[in-house]
């Protein structure tokens, strides 16, 4: 009967969002009257989960997941819903976890609802809030299924730290051939990514060339932000298309969105709508950007942005 | 090959979005429907194999009448056939399994579907397809070859990409990167004008099931006047995000 929970690590080391789809879980096992079983691949220490409301960890380890295949996690956790006779399962929004959530949907025969962002509103019928129009509505969605499967939206729901420690145990699960070979992965592993970013720093057209960059990232870095651009930055080839933020790019659901020489078309707004706080930067004062946000400057990215970097470096070191 | 490219009938990325039946029905009063921009990429790619490679392209929606005008202008800009799976769209797995039940009965080699749609977002029909007709699955995919029966393909990552190796029967998840936006094409006079002569068949429903039922819908709640702070006094704004709304 327990609620089970996939916790995403890299490395070995548990991704934050395992800790906010913990924290979720506990919630909704909570309203159940359950306990939340989760299930780990290649991760190294485990215990943390118990922070976080897990009162069990399966724990996967083999080598041949060490690249992420959607077709083998999906196998996997869906044998540990059926061992744990789970009702509700729980996964991130991560890129990783939103290609496997299909797969297993269809595997359990469970109703899939993604893009959540809160704890049900009920449970009996299982009704969650999810965004839906790219963020420009919400959609209240009731699953059918015996078997639920919910996607957590990234920043969502937050961390909810418990005084609880998580029983591990050790399961193998069978894996089908997989059909998918990774061959490379390119990827800064230094690097705040967008998915995971509690703050994105994002720059558009105003910052007139790709050679102007140096201030957005060091903004970023003094934030320990992800960098990321507007549609025309990325079509013009001044930033990857892994940075576009909004309706055809990525979604951003941080908690500070600060928008840089960026007017603010429809669908940019789309994309950042389910940010928390929202900054904006820009020259001109009718920019439609100013009526989403929440705190503007109406000044020059190349003044302003410099000042607010010592700005912010100095309350750093007032609060170190 | 055989490709089948699934397009989302969804309203123009500007649209303004509105509820109405006491907020349980999308009002598509004045609103303008589009191809999905994930699945435009799909089938510009699609016709690239076509042209290049000597593929066939259908098109395929789940949906009423009124999503023909979309389908058609798949055809316009190159598709053969379309396919109109003649029922309303209500959840994700209803929709994968009506498109799954015609991709087995067509033997399709490779369907193309866009990563998600921009009205509901779910981000499940293409991977849902894959493991009905139990077919290899790629998705956030940006880029896609093919070789006789081997796939490569690169999809993109959280913080990255990542380059796999796979095979036909293949379903992907396309998105921008697939092509170039500047490759994107408008349908021409004589793509309209063949297009009206294109197979458009309608299929009646397996009568799939749903798993998820829509309640209601709720728009955001009013945004309050946005708080402007000089450019020469950006002290207040650290003050600002750190002490009222607590973000840093």
């Amino acid at each position: 009967m327990s609620v089970l929970v996939y916790t995403e690590s890299e490395n070995g080391a548990f991704k934050k969002t395992a800790f906010e789809v913990a924290s979720y879980a506990k919630a909704v096992a909570d309203q159940m009257g359950t306990t939340v079983t989760a299930v780990t691949v290649n991760a190294n220490d485990v215990s943390e989960l118990g922070q976080y409301g897990v009162d069990k960890v399966l724990k996967v380890s083999d080598a041949s997941l060490n690249n992420f295949n959607a077709k083998s996690y999906a196998a996997a956790i869906a044998q540990a819903v059926k061992n744990e006779g789970a009702k509700v399962v729980i996964v991130s929004q991560s890129a990783d976890s939103k290609y496997l959530a299909p797969i297993l949907s269809v595997a359990l025969e469970a109703g899939y609802a993604s893009n959540v962002m809160e704890a049900p509103t009920s449970t009996s019928p299982f009704t969650v809030k999810r965004t839906a129009f790219t963020n420009k509505a919400f959609n209240l969605t009731t699953i059918d299924t015996d078997v639920k499967l919910v996607g957590v939206s990234n920043n969502s729901f937050g961390l909810v730290e418990k005084t609880g420690s998580a029983t591990a145990e050790d399961f193998a699960p069978s894996l089908p051939a997989t059909g998918v070979t990774v061959e490379s992965v390119d990827k800064a592993s230094d690097k705040v990514t967008i998915a995971d970013a509690e703050i994105v720093v994002s720059a558009g057209r105003g910052m007139k060339g790709p050679e102007n960059w140096g201030m957005i990232e060091e903004l970023a870095d003094v934030l320990g932000a992800a960098t990321a651009c507007s549609k025309p930055v990325s079509d013009l080839g001044w930033r990857p298309h892994s940075e576009h933020v909004g309706q055809t790019g990525k979604p951003v659901a941080s908690n500070l969105y600060i928008a840089i020489g960026i007017s603010g078309a429809i669908q940019h707004l789309a994309g950042i709508n389910a940010s928390k706080v929202k900054v904006v930067i820009n020259t001109d004062p009718e920019a439609p950007f100013f009526k989403a946000a929440d705190y503007g400057v109406v000044g020059d990215a190349f003044e302003v942005v410099p000042q607010l970097i010592e700005k912010l470096k100095a309350f750093k070191a007032a609060n170190a | 090959m055989k490709i089948l490219v699934c397009i989302s009938h969804v309203p123009d990325t500007t649209s303004k979005i509105n509820f109405t039946d006491g907020d349980s029905k999308f009002d598509t009063t004045g609103v303008q429907f589009v191809i999905n921009p994930n699945d435009e990429f799909g089938l510009t790619r699609a016709m690239w194999f076509k042209e290049k490679q000597g593929a066939s392209v259908d098109v395929i929606n789940v949906g009423g009448p009124e999503t023909e005008p979309t389908l058609r202008k798949a055809l316009a800009i190159g598709a053969d056939t379309a396919i109109r799976v003649n029922t309303e769209a209500k959840d994700g797995y209803q929709v994968a399994k009506e498109i799954a039940n015609v991709v087995k009965d067509g033997g399709y080699d490779l369907v193309i579907a866009g990563r998600e749609s921009i009205d509901y977002n779910g981000g499940m029909v293409p991977g849902m397809i894959a493991e009905m007709v139990d077919a290899n699955f790629v998705t956030n995919c940006i880029s896609l070859e093919v070789d006789g029966s081997a796939a490569k393909a690169m999809r993109e990552i959280d913080g990255g990409k990542e380059t796999v190796a796979t095979s036909l029967p293949l379903v992907i998840g396309g998105q921008k990167g697939l092509v170039e936006e500047s490759d994107l094409r408008i349908p021409n006079m004589r793509g309209i004008m063949m297009a009206r002569k294109k197979p458009l068949t309608i299929v009646e429903p397996v009568g799939a099931s749903v798993e998820t039922s829509s309640v209601k819908f709720e728009k955001p709640a009013p945004k309050g006047a946005v708080t402007l702070v000089a450019p020469d006094n950006l002290d207040e704004l650290v003050q600002l995000l750190h002490n009222e709304a607590k973000v840093i």
